[in-house]
């Protein structure tokens, strides 16, 4: 648990990630991952319950936690004014690991990052998504047991963001254990082997992906647009249709069955003719809107 | 996983002692510091450069026609060298403890990224600290350089006024950045340069001697940390010093950087660790 003062970021959470397991918390902004985040990182002890990262305290233990962390932070914390490779000296000499040690571990985390062409160069004038997987590799210094990744492509264009999910991938099959929060349910879909959804500091369901999916969606979804302000009226109208679960957007309706097509047939049977329609699979955005009724990106 | 350190394993015993997390956080300093160092040794060389010129210098001709028995009997340039030694320390100190400080947490954030390694946001603090020692060192360093140069400097007394130059700084800059580190905003900087830093540098003894302010307001002079710093430094130059006096001033000083260095512990750890 978190307080800050009488505001509770995080309110009683409970949950447990192996060695080796990509962990996820998905959530909208607010929910409280990047106080969980920090409470994980050891930057920020909790304010009630009990938390233990590999089986030591955090509060009691938390520079050899932090020895042992990789830390990705949501805002990027590197020295701009430094070249990349300075960046990575710095960071390591944090860990106490020795110029030789460093030297290697730069040229192959830079060639890991694909950043080896600018390792002279200064930060300052790069990409935001060259930054991201900068502050990637200075993460990977220590050879960590863990990594913490907040939000890690909050920002990024669609290309850049690909980027760094390809390289947590690789990272992953390494073995690396991924602790990650996200907005975004493609990113949780991609990397997490197991998430948590957080509405408001509190856990709304654990599972797999595709457990989180088949429990709380259906597996395909109908989505119908209608004139703007329509959309109430049309609802009123399909309550024929036979779905398991309808739900009334601004700007578009979504039915949730098992197959879009055939109840796309029926919709139209009924006389209604949407403007547009689109039948696909359930993702975990639908799993959030069934949990907590809001959308997770709003 | 590769072969790890010594070092790594110390960490991960987490019996590493306190100092040698400090140091790392002073190498980062001094790693940024290679970036930046030629602009500030241009600050550094003209300081001296210009208020010796223009006051020791220049004025000086005019106080010396005078009669320089209040002044001690020396020169007002020599008189006004360990002066502006002592104040090279406390605008060393000041600039050196405020906007690095604020960068740090709110520009380029690297106070939080040590944060993230095994460095605690005391070792931060000691780190920065170490890093404005060497910096008042070679500040003040390079001042009685120049002062000589100029023919400021009588003795080589002087020597011994510059480890107190440096611990005038500190008792700048331990308080400032135990403040600094709690902005959210760098408005409030200006206030301590316009109304801390300038009225302190011109009625603080530099200039002349408290002896000619009213006496009604000598006791605030008394209260600066820069009068102790101007009246040892200038005492050791002149050799005037004597034990009693310099060890008030030595204690007052270190007073206000072992008060700073307590109040950063707290704020510190308030602001990095909550």
């Amino acid at each position: 648990m978190k307080r800050f003062g009488s505001f509770i970021a995080v309110d009683g959470i409970d949950f447990e990630v192996s060695g080796g397991e990509a962990f996820g918390f998905l959530g909208p902004n607010g929910a409280g991952k990047s106080s969980t985040m920090r409470m994980i990182g050891c930057v920020s002890p909790p304010s009630a319950g009990e938390l233990s990262i590999l089986g030591l305290d955090p509060v009691a233990d938390g520079p050899a936690i932090r020895a042992r962390l990789g830390v990705v932070p949501q805002e990027d914390t590197l020295d701009l004014e430094l070249t990349v490779r300075e960046n990575l000296l710095i960071y390591g000499r944090y860990f106490g690991l020795s110029r030789e040690v460093i030297r290697d571990r730069t040229a192959r985390l830079l060639d890991f990052v694909q950043l080896t062409d600018r390792a002279g160069d200064q930060v300052e004038p790069l990409s935001g998504g060259m930054k991201r997987r900068l502050t990637i590799a200075r993460s990977l210094i220590n050879e960590p047991d863990i990594l913490l990744l907040d939000e890690p492509t909050t920002g990024l264009d669609p290309q850049a963001r690909h980027a760094v999910w390809d390289r947590l991938f690789r990272l992953k099959q390494q073995g690396v254990t991924l602790v990650l929060t996200t907005h975004y349910m493609d990113e949780a879909e991609q990397l997490c082997d197991r998430l948590v959804v957080m509405d408001r500091g509190k856990i709304a369901a654990e599972g797999s992906p595709r457990e989180l999916i088949e429990r709380y969606s259906t597996p395909e979804v109908l989505e119908l647009r209608f004139d703007p302000g329509q959309h109430e009226l049309a609802a009123d109208k399909l309550t024929g249709v036979p779905a398991e679960r309808t739900e009334v957007l601004a700007d578009r309706i979504l039915l949730y069955v098992i197959d879009g097509d055939l109840t796309l047939a029926a919709v139209r049977a009924l006389g209604v003719e949407p403007l547009t329609s689109l039948v696909r699979r359930s993702t975990l955005e639908d799993v959030f809107l069934r949990l907590t009724g809001r959308r997770l990106e709003d | 996983m590769a072969a790890v350190t010594t070092d790594e394993v110390a960490a991960r015993g987490a019996r590493v002692p306190r100092a040698r997390f400090a140091v790392r956080q002073l190498r980062f300093w001094l790693t940024d510091y290679r970036r930046t160092w030629r602009g500030s040794i241009y600050s550094s060389l003209l300081n001296p450069l210009l208020y010796l010129g223009a006051m020791g210098l220049g004025l000086g001709k005019l106080v010396d026609a005078h009669g320089t028995a209040r002044l001690g009997g020396v020169s007002y340039l020599v008189f006004l060298a360990p002066g502006l030694l002592a104040a090279a320390g406390m605008q060393t100190g000041v600039g050196e403890s405020t906007y690095p400080v604020f960068a740090s947490v709110k520009w380029t954030k690297t106070y939080l990224a040590a944060s993230a390694s095994p460095l605690r946001p005391a070792d931060v603090l000691r780190g920065h600290l170490l890093f404005v020692t060497l910096r008042l060192t070679m500040n003040c360093g390079i001042f009685i350089a120049v002062a000589a140069a100029l023919g400021a400097v009588d003795s080589g007394w002087i020597v011994a006024a510059l480890p107190v130059a440096v611990l005038t700084g500190l008792a700048f800059a331990a308080p400032i950045e135990a403040w600094a580190v709690t902005r959210t905003r760098d408005t409030s900087f200006a206030v301590i340069f316009r109304f801390g830093m300038i009225p302190m540098f011109l009625f603080s003894g530099v200039f002349f001697p408290i002896t000619q302010l009213p006496a009604w307001i000598r006791p605030v002079a008394y209260l600066t940390p820069l009068w102790h710093g101007v009246a040892l430094c200038r005492a050791l130059s002149l050799g005037t010093a004597t034990p009693g006096g310099a060890l008030v001033h030595v204690g007052y000083l270190a007073l206000w950087a072992a008060a700073g260095m307590a109040a950063g512990h707290r704020t510190y750890l308030r602001r990095l660790y909550a």
